[in-house]
């Protein structure tokens, strides 16, 4: 079982993504995350997902998804060199004689971009691969993490390289 | 200016739908004004379920997509069943429901109901088309994808005003294709190659073949192919009828209620060749001892059929029929090993179908007698439970479209409303819906509609007075407790009097044949309710999770 990331690339129209992420559950696929977003050709969007599973149940629901006809192109980015990005906003409890000064160099470790500064609260913006996210938010817990709000995972192929 | 109801129909006129299945009601007023006067004949059933069943069989039979009609909200959602049927059997379906107006769309409103969503998993592609300029190629693109690549329903969902609205430019003609779906109909050479070599150097060959066979019209290249490399073929229940059932190298179906002879072959063989066929669960029992020792070539049109049950040595993606011509002609003439075919004959020797010669009133003999009398000569239809299951051993299917039966769906009550569509498709054929008491009262309201367009299905009905299929598995796996199996007695002659259509019960062998024929000679449609042997078993059986070769009810002789 691992953590495939699947990149669809899909017409721009209404209940193309339910048809997907119904596909995705009545073949009995959890979807681990999930990003839409408009691509690069005017009328289509391109869809991330993860799903865990074996190679070839994942390849039996990419089949499945291909087929599907507002779908123009799934490709398992598995195994492919790649950049992953996911995004994090983070409002750590940051009041009065709260340890202020921990906090941003922590936001500093992970080049997390303060975007908003309340009386309590400070509101932390963080990029990076699932991992990093992830640290971010585990380092920042032990100050009260208020609300945590996460992008699904998106992708992109790295250009392959002259050698 | 055209309304949309006009566009519609003149677009389903122009797709040459001869005959639509459909029910009234507010939403598709605007449809049904159009149609009064249209040259598309409409047939009006009792029950939503009934026309797409009916839309189905007319598909099946043809080969031709089928059209039904309903109205928004329950109209729509009757249609649920016969639709997944269609969807699960592969078959050409348009599903053309109301809706209530866009403006209403999301409001509740009276008969309102998201049928784009409901049948969004049983669907091959759906639509709901806001603007009328959009109708005209909505249902061209429709008709390509229904009738394309794997077969199947599609559903256009048609708002009231969008059907009422005239438009003075229907732009019918700039439809344009969808991005997203090219079926791979052409298989790749280097496949074929590979699958040449294969079958030439195989001992013991078996061609399994599916409903994909038909589906793609590639019957007479399957037939080519087995006489070509004198490989024996078995068929699954969709498929039946690709291979004459008395040709030498036919071995009958395989699976759960398969032949003795195809459920050694498939256990003994050391190449399987699948074609047009999804390594079902019914098909293949126990799926690990399923063709242990076989190398297996799976042909589908279906990317996603291949290694989805069962991991394949060499997928070939591509239309059957276009597969076949290559691999026939690719081929030399061949012969598989004697030893495998004498030990195919031997089976076929030892293990005949053991039933009945007492005197009874077996539902068997009346299938046999039924295939002796009208040979190839026929549609036939069944339901879904025992009879549907004799049927399929006993009946002598000589060619493709011969049968019309719910496989993957099961869906009792199908049979009924598929003969009405397969009578419309083929009127010129004699078509018997072989049912059981059970299915029968699953859509006996279209005893109305075949009483009132004189529709000539003939109705057998194998009545044992129990949801037969059900009862046999309580018999078997839970102690004879025949919970909620047993139906009390109909008087099905009676009822079916009562709507105008002729009938008569059967109680004995020496009355199967006069009662038949009287039924054949009869104008219009005939029911003949057979008494038979109440606790009577379908055998050979493959108990649940059991390998194909350990069948219940094979004796050897």
């Amino acid at each position: 079982m691992t953590l495939h990331t699947l990149s669809i690339l899909v017409e721009d129209h209404p209940g193309a993504l339910s048809r997907i992420s119904g596909l995705f559950s009545r073949r009995g696929y959890n979807i681990g995350s999930l990003a839409v977003g408009p691509c690069e050709s005017a009328g289509l969007s391109r869809i991330t997902i993860t799903v865990t599973g074996d190679d070839a149940q994942v390849e039996q629901v990419r089949k499945q998804a291909s087929k599907l006809i507002d779908v123009i192109r799934v490709s398992d980015m598995t195994g492919t060199p790649r950049v992953e990005r996911e995004l994090a906003l983070i409002r750590v409890t940051a009041g009065p004689g709260a340890p202020q000064a921990e906090i941003m160099q922590i936001a500093q470790t992970f080049q997390a971009a303060v975007v908003d500064i309340g009386s309590a609260s400070v509101l932390l913006e963080v990029t990076g691969d699932t991992g990093k996210i992830d640290a971010t938010e585990r380092l920042l817990r032990r100050y009260g993490v208020r609300e945590c709000t996460r992008t699904g995972k998106i992708a992109a192929r790295r250009e392959e390289k002259d050698t | 200016m055209k309304s949309g109801a006009r566009i519609l129909v003149e677009s389903l006129h122009r797709q040459g739908v001869s005959t639509i299945f459909g029910y009234p009601g507010a939403a598709v007023l605007p449809i049904y004004d159009e149609l009064y006067s249209s040259p598309v004949r409409h047939i009006l059933v009792r029950h939503e379920q009934a026309a797409a069943h009916a839309a189905d069989g007319y598909a099946r039979a043809s080969g031709q997509t089928g059209v039904c009609l309903a109205t928004s909200g329950p109209g729509a959602c009757n249609l649920v069943t016969g639709i997944a049927t269609a969807y699960m059997d592969s078959s050409p379906v348009i599903a053309i429901t109301g809706q209530v107006a866009t403006h209403l769309i999301g409001n509740d409103a009276f008969q309102e109901a998201d049928i784009t969503g409901i049948t969004m998993p049983v669907t091959k592609h759906s639509y709901l088309v806001k603007r009328t300029e959009d109708l005209g190629g909505v249902i061209m693109e429709a008709f390509h994808i229904a009738g394309s690549g794997r077969k199947g329903p599609v559903l256009v969902d048609i708002p009231k005003d969008v059907s009422m609205n005239r438009i003075s430019h229907d732009p019918s003609g700039d439809a344009i294709h969808p991005r997203g779906y090219s079926p791979t109909v052409n298989a790749n050479r280097r496949q074929i190659t590979r699958a040449v070599d294969m079958i030439a150097n195989a001992e013991r060959p078996l061609i399994y073949a599916g409903g994909g066979v038909i589906a793609s019209g590639a019957s007479g290249e399957l037939l080519q192919l087995a006489e070509l490399m004198m490989i024996p073929v078995t068929s699954t229940l969709m498929g039946l009828g690709c291979i004459p059932g008395d040709h030498p190298l036919n071995l009958g179906m395989l699976g759960m209620h398969g032949t003795a002879q195809a459920n050694y072959a498939v256990t003994g063989c050391d190449l399987l060749i699948a074609i047009g066929a999804r390594f079902d669960d019914r098909v293949t029992g126990k799926i690990e001892a399923f063709a242990p020792r076989a190398q297996v070539i799976h042909v589908d049109i279906d990317p996603a059929e291949i290694g989805k049950n069962r991991e394949a040595h060499l997928p070939v993606v591509g239309d059957c029929r276009d597969v076949l011509l290559h691999l026939c002609s690719h081929l030399q003439k061949g012969k598989t090993g004697d030893s495998w075919q004498q030990t195919i004959a031997g089976w076929k020797q030892q293990y005949r179908p053991v039933y009945g010669g007492d005197g009874f009133l077996h539902p068997q003999d009346i299938i046999r007698a039924i295939s002796d009398m009208l040979g190839g000569n026929s549609v036939i239809v069944t339901e879904v439970g025992q009879h549907q299951m004799w049927t399929a051993q006993h009946y002598c299917f000589r060619s493709p479209r011969q049968l019309i039966t719910s496989g993957g769906l099961g869906t009792m009550g199908f049979g009924l409303p598929a003969a009405m569509g397969a009578h419309y498709a083929r009127p010129e054929v004699p078509v018997i819906d072989i049912s059981g008491d059970g299915s029968l009262q699953m859509n006996i309201q279209e005893f109305g509609t075949i009483a009132q367009y004189n529709i000539p299905v003939k109705i057998m009905v194998m009545n044992n007075m129990f949801l037969g299929m059900v009862r046999q598995w309580q018999e078997l796996f839970h102690d004879r407790r025949y919970s909620f199996t047993e139906l009390p007695p109909v008087d099905f002659v009676r009822i079916a009097e009562a709507y105008g259509i002729g009938g008569m019960k059967v109680e004995s062998c020496d009355e199967v044949v006069p009662a038949v024929e009287t039924a054949l000679s009869t104008d219009g449609p005939f029911l003949i309710d057979f008494r038979i042997e109440r606790e009577e078993n379908v055998f050979p059986m493959v108990p649940a999770g059991a390998a194909v070769n350990e069948m219940m009810g094979v004796r050897r002789q």
